[in-house]
């Protein structure tokens, strides 16, 4: 598969098919993952997390090429992923039972 | 130990007399009949915050909103002299739902030069006057001056869009949200315009949800596990106080203290929480806009150096969070039957100047959602179990005070409402 990330962030390509657009797609994902899918993503993304906001900060956020931009994507994953990781020890919100609750509205990029 | 001083009378609920500090019915949030009341009383007579300007920057901007509770959905369109409009979604042929797409019963949202009918083509203009008839030569004496859509009391309050679906209303909204929408006025809600927004089906009365949120004391026992352990421990060993209430007319407030912005014990916070320096209480540092110092009066009435956030609770259905690190949102519960409602929360920031101001708005969207499920899912079981009756009088503790003033406050209005004895409309047959 070609590389979509920035070649500073090669070693997260494996992960490419987290660069998800919207909140939906991102959720869906997580519920749809094991931990140690989920834990394997964080443990590859998050040490990356600093350089990833000095790579990207020094871009204009309204304006990304096309690699950033997924970057971004793959770094709101990060973010959606680390309530399980971190603190819930499962994908889903304990006790959140069948509730869910859909983002409507969300940023463009 | 109380941390926080109170009224001189010894506790937030008696220094509001009315309230009484006696065990609750519930049987306002169970009732299929209470609920129709309600929808005349409350729901058709008072002001109901139905968005913001800026979900209608121009002229020809649109937005629908179903109000189930209210028995109608209505259209809110900037017109061409940049005034806010609103009108009952209905055309005046044969009573077609004007605007919709591919649902008629889903709200949309667009730009128009004019409202054009699915039907038969009957046009109206942005401000609602009848342009074109189809095959107007059909039709008997049809002045089209006579078939305008029908206005909807519609008035903006620093940017926020309400409606009044009483045509006898004669309050203002400003007068309408008092003491708390003038002490709010000046607050930089304009600047706020990175909107996030979520939308659940919960399956409970409407006023269950907004005793979730005007009530603090379940935070640190149902949110046990959202703070690292050392933490979850820690706060429930406080229990929670708050700030400060104040109780205005139908609606409330609570002040409370600032919680993990910034957290005061680093060690105390998630991973990702250090590095993007963010969570529950938004970013940690404030945006730099003019209008966050001072803020406006009503806000932290304590005037305490601790404090967080203010929750208020307008009634009926309207709550407004403004929070110590310059941002706010809003709660609204919009009733589909007695035990059944739509929530919705939005979140405003201040537009992120970086990809790091992005991503740390981000986690604070993604741990409001985190919550509000949690919030959200106790209610159904609450719900059935209020259901059963087995138990219909609940002790509420002085931290629940709002959940007192709130239920009160809905059976007054029905009260008030069957009392002005508004005849019932007797369709005259002829
Ligand atoms: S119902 Fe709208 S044009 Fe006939
Ligand atoms: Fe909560």
């Amino acid at each position: 598969m070609n590389p979509v990330l920035p070649p500073e962030f090669a070693d997260l390509e494996p992960f490419a098919d987290w660069c998800l657009h919207s909140e939906a797609e991102r959720y869906a994902k997580r519920l749809a993952s094991s931990m140690g899918e989920l834990q394997s993503f964080y443990d590859a993304a998050f040490p990356r997390l600093e350089q990833i906001l000095v790579y990207l900060d020094a871009l204009p956020l309204d304006d990304l090429p096309d690699d950033a931009r997924l970057l971004l994507e793959l770094s709101y994953s990060l973010v959606n992923v680390s309530f399980p990781v971190e603190v819930w020890r499962q994908p889903r919100v304990p006790d959140s039972g069948a509730a869910s609750m859909d983002a409507v509205v969300e940023p463009a990029v | 130990m109380a941390h926080f001083p109170k009224p001189s009378e010894g506790s937030w609920t008696e220094h509001y007399p009315e309230l009484g500090t006696g065990p609750v019915n519930y049987e306002d949030s169970i009732s299929p009949e209470f609920y129709e009341l309600e929808r005349k009383a409350i729901f058709n007579r008072t002001w109901l915050n139905v968005g913001r300007v800026e979900q209608v920057p121009r002229a020809g901007r649109y937005f629908t909103k179903e109000l189930s509770c209210a028995g109608t959905s209505v259209i809110i369109v900037r017109d061409k002299d940049g005034g806010v409009r609103g009108f009952h979604n209905i055309c005046r042929h044969r009573g077609n739902k004007l605007v919709w797409n591919d649902f008629p019963n889903e709200e949309t949202s667009g730009t128009c030069r004019q409202f054009t009918c699915k039907y038969h083509g009957w046009r109206y203009d942005l401000d609602g006057s009848l342009t074109f008839v189809q095959q107007e030569s059909e039709f008997f004496d049809l002045d089209k001056d006579d078939y305008g859509l029908v206005a909807v009391q519609t008035e903006v309050w620093e940017g926020f869009i309400f409606v009044n679906l009483d045509p006898s209303n004669t309050t203002s909204v400003k007068e309408y949200l008092g003491e708390f929408g003038a002490g709010l006025e000046g607050y930089p809600f304009g600047e706020m315009t990175q909107v996030y927004k979520y939308r659940a089906k919960v399956g409970s009365n409407w006023k269950l949800f907004i005793d979730a949120f005007a009530e603090f004391y379940h935070a640190p026992v149902l949110h046990a596990k959202q703070a690292t352990d050392d933490e979850s421990r820690k706060l429930q060993g406080y229990g929670f106080e708050a700030l400060s209430y104040v109780i205005d007319g139908p609606h409330g407030m609570v002040s409370s203290w600032g919680g993990m912005a910034p957290p005061k014990d680093p060690s105390m916070v998630k991973p990702i929480e250090n590095v993007l320096r963010s969570g529950l209480f938004g970013p940690w540092d404030r945006p730099d806009i003019a209008g966050l110092d001072p803020l406006p009066g009503a806000v932290n009435p304590a005037r305490s150096p601790n404090w967080g956030i203010d929750s208020f609770v307008l009634f009926p259905n309207f709550m407004l969070l403004v929070w110590a690190p310059g941002w706010y949102l809003t709660y609204h519960y919009w009733p589909t039957s007695h035990n059944s409602h739509i929530f919705e929360g939005t979140l405003y920031f201040v537009p992120p100047k970086d990809a790091t101001d992005r991503l740390r708005q981000e986690l604070a969207a993604v741990t409001f959602k985190e919550y509000a499920l949690q919030d959200g899912n106790t209610l159904e079981a609450t719900q059935t179990m209020i259901e059963s009756r087995a138990v219909t009088e609940f002790p509420l503790n002085d931290q629940e005070i709002l959940l007192r003033h709130l239920h009160r406050t809905a059976r007054r209005y029905v009260a008030d409402h069957e009392k002005s004895g508004t005849p019932v409309a007797v369709p005259a047959v002829r």
